[in-house]
């Protein structure tokens, strides 16, 4: 049994301009440990994904079908009760604007000790302790005088571990971090990942990483799938991926991204602009700005195919292939 | 393309488009009841940009890139320091209104910076209009066409309004405005940090292909260390309010030798896992000091490993380390 185990996932918003599907049938599972990365653009249905696990998706969005799995225990369509054990328990998020997540009147100690006395049997007097020690774990220094202080008298940086704090505070399985480095300078983005990877390991924890940035995923996941248009299009190991991307969007991708290591040469970019998700193609979303399309590209959508181990992409172009070399 | 360092600036009126010698800009912040405090967001910065070149300028945020770009074009005044533009001293009214008829600036966020109530031609030839270029309204439509052409955009967009766009398009709008006075220098500030991976590529292409259609002259402000590498000639990285280190792109990522170049290119994750597993990552100690409380001496000092006492002491000046190569630290020498 896998620790987290999603399937056919479906999230939509009900807009008064039509109902946009956010996420359509996302499948994945995590297990105890590992490391997962969910790549894509605005608008590509990760943040989606995550707040429909977590189920704190606001009007108008309703998950509308799938299947979320916790050790084996249906999050989806259960009480309230069962979702609130589990929420901030067994299941943390952290977000990527830690200044709007923080709330500006109450200390950080306050902040941390609601945390632990909601979710946690610890006495008040208790809580003041383990929050500083929440504090120390994440590497604040001066943990005493930190918890004494409000969010906007600490950095990016420095917020952003008060988050992690807080979101391990009660000892969770799963930590699904949603661009948790996007709004920080490199330096800062080095040691936040530098200390998840250590926590990770110290803890035992699983981590769902959301980001737009590849080389984050590139250093940090075992596993990454890439959406698009509110679908898994590609999922493999990095090396799957970074090495062997079987899908034009995926291609496209590492193609349009400037690196340090190459040498100069012009950037291919992709063409078009990102897909409006209230006109939905009806075949691939990603077909009107793939220069490879075919005419079934644009009429019907790929289903995911294995390409090899645990390595699946959604692309017609692969079939293609296939056939062709069944025929020879 | 041409590197040239500091000394060779000083030769005159010679060569560069753009000259700036000890650049200062100081904002003053309130602290309470008749108290201000002061803010260095630019402390002594010296360069040069030649024609048709681009000019990285890397740092984090609070480093005072944007400042430069800002106070270059006297949209701040600066609080100290030469601008030479074209060979003229740039401080009276009229040095910097003909200034900005051959400069102009293309900003970070495409939506705060283009007006919601104006139409994408009126938004586009409105550097047309202050400066009386327009000419006649078939002449200023004629006008806003060919600048739409230059950012691929199809005409029927001149009569729409910026909500109907999306990030990319409306970056090609800014673009086209700041390309309408026929400019020969173009601030770009962070112009692609806020657009989607997959629009990057298409707009760095698109500044690359105007610089050599038109002969444009860039400084290129960004905090994506892989983008300035990608477009720029030579760069400049900053770490509050000063220039600690200028190269070229090559040399500078080969050949890193200021500390915080090193630090910094070692913190950018490489899109290659087997790469991004091996190396080591140098990954700072602590945070930015803030810029009101600057550390004095060396102000990366407080997260430099290096750091020695001569390094609290006095302020480290740019010195020569290689072929149009200069960094600005005491253990170098």
């Amino acid at each position: 049994m896998s620790l987290l185990e999603v399937r056919g996932l479906s999230t939509s918003f009900f807009t008064p301009a039509g109902e946009i599907r956010a996420v359509s049938g996302v499948s994945f599972s995590l297990e105890e440990g590992e490391t997962i990365g969910v790549v894509g653009e605005s608008g590509s249905g990760k943040s989606v994904t995550a707040y429909s696990i977590m189920q704190i998706l606001t009007h108008p969005g309703r998950i509308t079908g799938g299947s979320v799995k916790y050790r084996g225990e249906e999050l989806v369509g259960c009480p309230e009760k069962t979702i609130a054990s589990i929420r901030g328990n067994k299941i943390s998020m952290i977000f990527q604007d830690s200044m709007t997540s923080l709330n500006p009147v109450y200390t950080v100690g306050n902040q941390l000790e609601e945390a632990i006395l909601l979710h946690t049997d610890r006495e008040k007097s208790q809580a003041r302790a383990r929050a500083v020690e929440m504090l120390r774990l994440v590497g604040i220094n001066e943990p005493d005088k930190r918890v004494r202080q409000y969010p906007h008298e600490l950095s990016g940086g420095m917020r952003q571990r008060v988050m992690i704090a807080m979101a391990l505070a009660c000892e969770p399985d799963i930590l699904i971090a949603d661009e948790p480095t996007t709004a920080l300078d490199v330096t800062i983005q080095a040691q936040i990942l530098e200390l998840m990877k250590e926590l990770q390991q110290r803890l035992g924890l699983a981590i769902i990483l959301i980001t737009h940035d590849l080389g984050v995923v590139a250093g940090m996941c075992d596993k990454i799938v890439v959406m698009y248009a509110g679908r898994i299009i590609e999922r493999g190991s990095a090396e799957d991926i970074f090495y062997e991307p079987r899908h034009e969007y995926t291609k496209g991708l590492l193609r349009s991204i400037p690196s340090i290591e190459n040498e100069k040469e012009r950037l291919i970019p992709i063409t078009g602009a990102p897909v409006d998700m209230l006109m939905l193609p009806s075949g691939c979303a990603f077909s009107p700005r793939c220069d490879q399309a075919m005419k079934i590209c644009l009429s019907e959508l790929p289903e995911e195919m294995s390409m090899g181990d645990n390595h699946n992409a959604a692309c017609w172009l692969n079939v293609r292939d296939m056939a062709g070399k069944a025929a020879v | 393309m041409a590197e040239r360092s500091i000394e060779s600036m000083a030769e005159g009126a010679g060569g560069g488009l753009l000259r700036v010698e000890e650049l200062k800009k100081e904002f003053h912040i309130s602290a309470g009841f008749l108290k201000s405090r002061v803010l260095r967001a630019v402390d002594g910065v010296s360069f040069r940009i030649d024609a048709g070149e681009t000019v990285g300028l890397v740092g984090e945020s609070g480093c005072g890139k944007t400042t430069v770009g800002r106070v270059l074009l006297h949209l701040y005044p600066p609080t100290g320091g030469r601008i030479v533009f074209d060979g003229k001293e740039i401080g009276t009214k009229d040095s910097i209104r003909d200034m900005r008829r051959k400069a102009s600036i293309v900003f970070q966020d495409p939506y705060s910076s283009l007006n919601p109530r104006m139409t994408v031609e009126d938004i586009i030839a409105e550097p047309l209009d202050v400066f009386g270029l327009a000419g006649t309204k078939q002449g200023r439509a004629a006008r806003v066409r060919e600048l739409l052409d230059a950012v691929e955009l199809p005409h029927e967009h001149a009569g729409r309004y910026i909500h109907e766009f999306s990030g990319g398009q409306r970056q090609r709008i800014g673009i086209a405005r700041a390309l309408a006075v026929n400019p020969r220098f173009i601030v770009c500030d962070e112009p692609v940090s806020a657009l989607d991976v997959s629009i990057q590529a298409q707009i760095i292409n698109m500044f690359e292909d105007l610089q050599a259609e038109f002969g444009l002259t860039y400084l290129f402000i960004a905090h994506d260390l892989s983008v300035v590498k990608h477009i720029s000639n030579r760069i400049m990285v900053m770490y509050l309010g000063k220039v600690v280190e200028t190269a070229s792109a090559g040399e500078l990522y080969s050949s890193p030798a200021h500390p915080y170049t090193k630090s910094l290119l070692s913190a950018v994750p490489i899109v290659d896992p087997r790469l991004e597993r091996a190396r080591t990552r140098i990954v700072l100690e602590g945070d930015v000091p803030s810029p009101i409380d600057l550390p004095g001496g060396c102000n990366f000092r407080t997260r430099c490993r290096y750091a020695t006492q001569r390094c609290g002491e006095e302020s480290p000046a740019l010195v020569p380390v290689g072929e149009g190569h200069e960094a600005a630290c005491w253990n170098i020498s």
